[in-house]
């Protein structure tokens, strides 16, 4: 499966900015209305952009809604979801603690759903814990076109850190075989988590990590980031390479072209001309 | 490599867990927790032990470290534990429910000249520490005012109990967020002495507060204002910032970013009069691994490099948090009047 080069974001839609949290509000009222939502993803379709990573955030739920009755329209279009929307689980977990969480956020609640099915609860079934979690946050995609499912690097480094390997090949079946999608993972830890994914006999596998000039947020420095780059086999997608805006598009995209190995760069903007500037600078470069 | 275990494994618990394990000087022996729940999921995908009992934990293991991440009325029995033992401590915030248990500790630690640190991570925060550094530096002048602040959307709706939601249990927007705006205040600032027209103020939950709101007067005479709050939901998660007035300007810093205002320039700080904004890419703590942020590494691996060093830790020491623990019991009294 081949991925497109430029991968639209949606940081921008749900008040993300690593670089301010002041212009991070401003983004949250610019984007109160999911038409305004659906408006910039336009204008990214309108210049090319035919895929769209997102978390699955509730406000995505509304966005495929709108997809789904405009089928003529989003023919060629794809979505990439990214999951959890961790905020969500992260703030339900400072309140209500690790099980608490999980009975507000799995369906119907998590332990009947359990027992309903059998002992599942009982003989801790984490495995089918987690695919009951990946079907519940995949349910708003339902009909659209998601050939690639990432986890998000909050998740995958928690069990990166932990050491949990098997995690990761759990997650790679189920995806490939209940969603006949490549599995991805997103991550500020790349070197260390590919060589984790090798270790489980996961092979050149769709890597989302942080790539830009200035080593930011690329764990463990630029240097090993390089040689992986250069050497080593899997999928990599760019992002955060305008470092949280500490960069200049192009010199940022520039430094891009120093890796063939690169697939796709994933960036978020939210003006017509800023989506298509920065489009073309990254078909010019890769 | 140093040997290290994690008490309590709720969401700072893991998030130390996982962490510590990757670090290259560390190894993480075991866990303990009282969740059945999460001591399967240890078991069953990872090499580390799994404990139910700390004492025993402690007992077998031969720890060099631990890492205390239980609700804050086990912190006093756990840390003493570990102190008695002779093993290197690092708590989560708040540091005591009570200062006098809290001195006991910072005593214990002292007399065993064993290395300890609490999770006050925003002193691993590049932004915090170049506000630090300028205000020591006096670029804004004699100091007027001050504002700390911290929102956040952690308690939304009508809510009964978790541990957190019990007052006597260190469960409430106090101990929890405002503990970390106070912290800053003191150790960026200057320590609070005295604290008026405090509020303590429910919001959706029925036990604790969800809002708190003071005045603090701190050691050197300046006095600023404390307004934090986590049951706001326009805030996506927790924002904390600092905002400190003097004579020649004006500093507003949080994690991402720090905003300069000077009436005059300053040569020797390259400052330009006006306003100037500098951003985290410029100040971020370069870190091996990285999980939700730079400063929770930062933070272990600064513990980590104090043990292997055996050097006093200087940021977030016991009795730094004790200090806090103290604020936080004035200013409860003060809203009590």
């Amino acid at each position: 499966m081949e991925m497109d080069k430029v991968i639209f974001g949606d940081n921008q839609f749900f008040a993300v900015n690593h670089l301010s949290d002041e212009k991070s509000r401003a983004q949250a009222i610019q984007f109160k209305d999911d038409s305004a939502i659906i408006r910039v993803l336009d204008q990214a379709r309108e210049v090319g952009i035919n895929t769209f990573m997102c978390t699955t955030h509730d406000r995505i739920a509304s966005v495929c809604d709108y997809m789904r009755a405009n089928p003529e329209k989003y023919r060629d279009f794809k979505i990439y979801p990214c999951m959890p929307y961790a905020h969500k689980y992260a703030n339900a977990v400072t309140d209500l603690g690790i099980v608490g969480a999980i009975k507000q956020y799995v369906p119907g609640n998590f332990f009947s759903a359990i027992t309903k099915g059998g002992a599942a609860f009982l003989t801790k079934d984490f495995i089918g814990l987690m695919e009951l979690f990946i079907d519940a946050e995949m349910k708003m995609f339902k009909g659209i076109k998601i050939p690639v499912i990432f986890i998000q690097n909050v998740l995958v480094d928690m069990i990166l850190g932990l050491k949990m390997y098997e995690v990761f090949k759990e997650y790679d079946s189920y995806i490939r075989k209940k969603y006949n999608s490549e599995p991805g993972y997103i991550t500020m830890n790349m070197p260390a988590l590919l060589d984790a994914l090798n270790s489980v006999g996961i092979e050149n596998p769709i890597i989302c990590c942080s790539i830009n000039k200035i080593g930011f947020r690329m764990s463990g420095g630029k240097e090993i980031y390089e040689k992986y780059l250069a050497e080593k086999a899997f999928r990599p997608i760019a992002m955060q390479v305008l470092a949280a805006g500490a960069l200049r598009p192009k010199e940022a995209i520039e430094y891009l072209g120093n890796f063939p190995k690169i697939e796709s760069v994933l960036f978020g903007a939210s003006s017509k001309s800023h989506i298509q500037e920065t489009k073309e600078l990254i078909e010019h470069y890769l | 490599m140093i040997r290290a275990g994690i008490i309590g494994l709720g969401k700072m618990g893991l998030s130390h867990a996982a962490i510590v394990s990757p670090h290259p000087s560390v190894e993480l022996v075991a866990v303990c927790d009282t969740s059945s729940l999460i001591l399967d999921a240890f078991k069953k995908f990872s090499k580390v032990k799994v404990y139910s009992d700390y004492i025993k934990m402690i007992d077998s293991e031969r720890l060099d470290f631990v890492v205390v991440a239980t609700p804050t009325k086990f912190h006093y029995k756990m840390v003493r534990y570990a102190l008695e033992k002779g093993i290197h401590t690092f708590c989560e915030k708040p540091f005591s429910l009570t200062t006098a248990e809290g001195e006991n500790l910072v005593e214990l630690a002292n007399q065993k000249k064993l290395i300890n640190q609490v999770g006050y991570h925003n002193h691993f925060i590049g932004t915090f520490r170049e506000l630090k550094r300028l205000l020591k530096a006096g670029v804004i002048g004699d100091l007027v005012h001050f504002t700390g602040e911290a929102y956040g959307p952690v308690v939304t709706k009508e809510k009964g109990g978790t541990w957190r939601s019990d007052p006597g249990e260190g469960g409430g927007c106090l101990f929890d967020y405002a503990s970390h705006v106070i912290n800053l205040i003191q150790e960026i600032i200057g320590r609070p002495v005295k604290a008026s027209g405090s509020q303590l103020k429910r919001i959706y939950s029925r036990d604790v507060e969800d809002a708190v709101y003071s005045i603090l007067t701190l050691e050197s005479g300046l006095s600023g204002i404390l307004s934090v709050n986590w049951s706001d939901e326009t805030y996506r998660k927790m924002a904390t910032s600092l905002t400190i007035l003097g004579k020649k300007g004006k500093i507003i810093c949080d994690a991402t970013e720090i905003k300069i205002f000077l009436k005059d320039g300053d040569a020797k700080e390259n400052l330009p009069k006006g306003w100037t904004i500098k951003y985290i890419t410029d100040f971020a703590i370069p870190v091996n691994f990285y999980l939700r942020g730079e400063e929770y590494s930062a933070q272990i691996d600064y513990f980590v490099d104090c043990i292997l060093k055996n050097k006093p830790a200087e940021i977030n020491s016991f009795k730094q948090a004790l200090d806090t623990d103290k604020v936080i019991e004035l200013l409860i009294a003060d809203s009590k009047k």
